[in-house]
């Protein structure tokens, strides 16, 4: 008979045991662990709306967005439209580090520049679609400002990378 | 997602006092303290986006909260031994502490900016 490998998700883990905190807790404190409790409902129902524009602005951007298009412009040569292009991608291209790792690793084989490396990774921080949630929690000036410097920045951080990293 | 608000509620009472003493607004110390617990955390950045917000309303400072989440995704002390297996062992060290002096120098600027528009 076959074995079946069932894997729990590491997320589905970390809810568990911060459920199992909460069922011990309440032994010694069920007043606390029932306010806390009702304030993340409260939380949880605030943030919904914005979760949901996240979401629908995550899948736009992930559709339209392919890694063979990133590979067209950042590869031999790319010059100055890379650098745009590696901060253009950067900010719009989402996904863990386990998923953009060997992508980023497939295309410095292919050439990339060390740079433009580095320039994609940083410009990660600027993500279009968790702007809602910025912009509810710290206001438009904080996030228009700090996006401005990521970018700027970014440029600082792909030239001494590249300085560094040259041979 | 919803584990994460969960465990913000939880602790929060008990840290909540000690958020004054921790984060006094010092321009150096606040945005170091906030990239160092930036650099070891990992996830989703949205995650470092909430959980900033809640620490905000508690009292941690806006520059602790600005470094938290510039070095949340781009220095990943944990993500490390990835990055060297698929961009090489220089290029991982030497990204993850520029970016790291980078968080604390954006966190600054930000709020200097900031201070200065409003």
């Amino acid at each position: 008979m076959k074995k079946e490998n069932k894997k729990i998700s590491k997320p589905l883990v970390f809810m568990l045991s911060v459920l199992g905190l909460y069922a011990i807790l309440f032994v010694f404190n069920k007043y606390l662990i029932m306010e806390a409790f009702i304030n993340t409902i409260i939380l949880f129902f605030k943030l919904l709306p914005i979760l949901l524009l996240v979401f629908i602005i995550s899948v736009a951007t992930n559709y339209y967005l392919k890694g063979d298009k990133v590979k067209k412009h950042l590869g031999h040569e790319s010059g100055i439209k890379g650098w745009v292009y590696a901060m253009i991608s950067g900010i719009l291209i989402s996904g863990p580090p386990y998923i953009l790792y060997p992508l980023l690793g497939d295309l410095k084989k292919s050439g990339m520049k060390d740079s433009l490396l580095a320039v994609f990774l940083y410009n990660r921080n600027v993500k279009i679609p968790f702007i809602p949630v910025m912009i509810y929690y710290f206001g438009l000036a904080f996030t228009v400002i700090m996006s401005i410097y990521i970018v700027i920045f970014s440029v600082f951080n792909g030239l001494v990378i590249g300085r560094i990293t040259k041979k | 997602m919803f584990g994460i608000l969960l465990l913000i509620n939880l602790l929060s009472p008990f840290l909540k006092n000690y958020y004054a003493t921790i984060f006094t607004g010092n321009y150096f110390l606040d945005p170091l303290i906030g990239a160092l617990v930036g650099s070891i955390s990992f996830g989703i950045p949205i995650t470092s986006f909430i959980i900033s917000g809640e620490l905000l309303k508690e009292g941690v400072s806006l520059l602790a909260v600005s470094a938290f989440i510039l070095t949340w995704s781009t220095v990943g002390v944990a993500m490390l031994p990835l990055e060297i297996s698929f961009l090489g062992k220089r290029f991982a060290i030497y990204r993850n502490l520029i970016n790291f002096l980078f968080g604390i120098i954006i966190a600054i600027l930000t709020i200097l900016t900031l201070n200065l528009i409003t």
